[in-house]
């Protein structure tokens, strides 16, 4: 069996949120798959789901071949789980963190030692294992709780939003972590997060979500390919919008305002022709497609649109890495 | 063999946090030595009850109060576990929620059984005398309490969401427990009300239990005492470990 993570229309209603509302996805053996989509889209719950922390209200899912409802403890002992949230003991030492964990896990005492010190070189963290956690950074606590979550050799690992809150060379460091686990080790990871670029440089295959729906499940290049071109964004006043239409390689127009929004299939070869057709342009940009513009061909809205709940401090983080 | 390890896991974590915070400790032992130095020497300098030293009289009582101080209030740890999501780290473990109950049980009573140690120490001060055997029953009583009262706090605590909540209703457990269990005063003589309220704490029968093994001192059957504390060890247990059932992150 080559899926190691079959969703079956899953569903999650509290009360009258239908946080999940029927998702079906399968995920390959050692590949890192990213649910893309904005705060309160269902991707937590969706992983929560998974890993048996809370029941479905309709559907089901496979978990390395065992039914998340009918053997949960099966599941679990096959997963590894690094919470959005701070999940270790700050009054415990890095160390001590991990030996709690690899306890519960059932990891053999021989091997511990062995595991625990491999676990820190992974996130660089040996010189500070003996630390109490409460001195540690921000980034050096999420590392910690990424190599945790790795302690006990989990086939399957949910990352949940795992580079919120990181700067980005913490950040970088962590992506290469991610995907060296999935190629040397053949660990398939789960991650969620709202990021494009993290969905774009890390993930083998993008699960779009919204609203508790997937809307579109591809690798990052096939969803960009198939917006069908470039995007050329223009500030203008009296567009000369007829002429472009009739133009084979423009592909969409949009306009709002003063600004016009053309998607162009090749448009370092056209951009010459089509400035010279539409009249006269205050500022044009053109770029390649990202995520985000997958995500508004899909649900007409802006992915960070949607993150109002994330706090000062998330809303912080967005804004740089947009600017990066 | 890995409920096993998960068990020594869950218990091993417990006692690392309590080593860690020494004042922890320090703050638990005040509170019962206040009782025996100020309000013991204050009142027995003017009262003796049934030719004991009062002190030493509500020695076994402050005992008692100590276990139950300790281990209702044990169970805010598991609404602090939520806030910081260690909670959910322990659920997504592949270990059983009775083990994940009794991990934590064990590991509330070994910070009485701590306390408990240095106040029995402490006794001798306050005109205790002991033999081996009072000694090794004392310490199984002060387990069995331990373990049914430190389910109690869990339970509540598996219910609640926030630490002040959980001060308001433990507070509201805690004293009508310690108050009615004949800690401070001695229950043979009492009028039918109080009698019967203090009947049916199951800390009564501890006090009076300790009371007999310390003092020769008791108004009830030491083997009734003993048969009512090990029904409420059993009936708490259960309750805890089901209540862990239903226990959501």
């Amino acid at each position: 069996m080559s899926y190691v993570i079959e969703i079956d229309g899953l569903h999650k209603h509290f009360g009258d949120v239908k946080a999940v509302n029927g998702i079906s996805l399968k995920v390959k053996q050692g590949e890192i798959f990213g649910l893309l989509g904005p705060n309160g889209s269902g991707k937590t719950t969706t992983l929560s789901m998974l890993a048996t922390l809370i029941k479905p209200t309709k559907g089901t899912a496979y978990v390395d071949g065992h039914d998340i409802l009918k053997e949960p403890s099966r599941v679990r002992a096959a997963i590894g789980f690094v919470f959005q949230e701070p999940s270790s003991d700050d009054l415990l030492t890095g160390k001590e963190n991990l030996y709690i964990h690899s306890l519960l896990y059932g990891v053999k005492v021989a091997d511990l030692e062995k595991r625990i010190q491999e676990a820190f070189k992974l996130v660089d963290l040996t010189d500070r294992q003996n630390s109490i956690v409460r001195t540690y950074s921000g980034g050096m606590r999420r590392r910690l709780e990424i190599a945790r979550g790795l302690m006990h050799q989990p086939k399957i690992l949910f990352l949940d939003e795992p580079t919120l809150g990181l700067d980005p060379q913490t950040r970088d460091h962590l992506w290469k972590y991610i995907k060296k686990l999935s190629t040397e080790r053949g660990v398939s990871v789960i991650i969620t997060t709202h990021y494009m670029d993290e969905a774009d440089v890390l993930c083998d295959r993008v699960g779009i979500i919204s609203a508790g729906r997937i809307i579109a499940t591809d690798t990052p290049a096939n969803l960009k390919k198939s917006l069908g071109g470039d995007i050329i964004t223009m500030k203008i006043k009296s567009p000369n919008t007829a002429a472009i239409r009739r133009l084979k390689y423009v592909k969409k127009v949009e306009r709002s305002g003063d600004i016009l929004r053309l998607t162009v299939k090749d448009s370092d070869l056209h951009l010459q022709e089509l400035l010279k057709k539409i009249g006269k342009v205050e500022s044009v940009e053109a770029r390649s497609p990202s995520l985000n513009d997958v995500f508004i061909k899909y649900t007409g809205r802006n992915i960070e649109d949607n993150s109002a709940e994330g706090g000062w401090s998330q809303r912080m983080i967005q804004a740089r890495s947009r600017n990066e | 063999m890995s409920e096993l390890t998960g068990l020594y896991g869950m218990w091993y974590r417990e006692l690392k946090v309590f080593m860690r915070e020494k004042s922890r400790i320090f703050s638990s032992l005040l509170n019962p030595l206040m009782w025996l130095v100020v309000f013991g020497t204050g009142l027995g300098s003017a009262v003796s009850i049934q030719g004991a030293n009062y002190q030493t009289f509500i020695f076994p009582g402050i005992l008692v109060m100590t276990v139950l101080f300790t281990c209702i209030f044990f169970g805010a740890y598991i609404v602090l576990d939520k806030r910081i999501d260690f909670l959910k780290e322990v659920l997504v473990a592949p270990i059983s929620r009775t083990t994940m109950f009794f991990g934590k049980a064990l590991g509330g009573t070994t910070d009485a059984f701590i306390e408990v140690m240095i106040l029995l120490a402490l006794g001798v001060f306050f005109g205790i005398h002991y033999s081996v055997l009072s000694v090794l029953l004392t310490l199984l009583t002060m387990f069995i309490v331990a373990i049914s009262v430190v389910s109690i706090g869990l339970i509540i605590g598996s219910f609640m969401n926030s630490t002040e909540g959980f001060g308001l209703i433990g507070g509201f457990v805690v004293f009508p427990l310690f108050f009615l269990s004949g800690a401070l005063f001695p229950t043979n003589n009492l009028p039918s009300w109080l009698a019967a309220f203090v009947g049916v704490n199951p800390l009564s029968y501890a006090v009076d239990l300790l009371r007999g093994l310390l003092l020769n001192l008791h108004t009830y059957n030491l083997w009734l005492d003993f048969s009512v504390l090990v029904g409420f060890a059993v009936v708490m247990v259960v309750a805890g470990t089901l209540a862990f059932r239903r226990l959501k992150p």
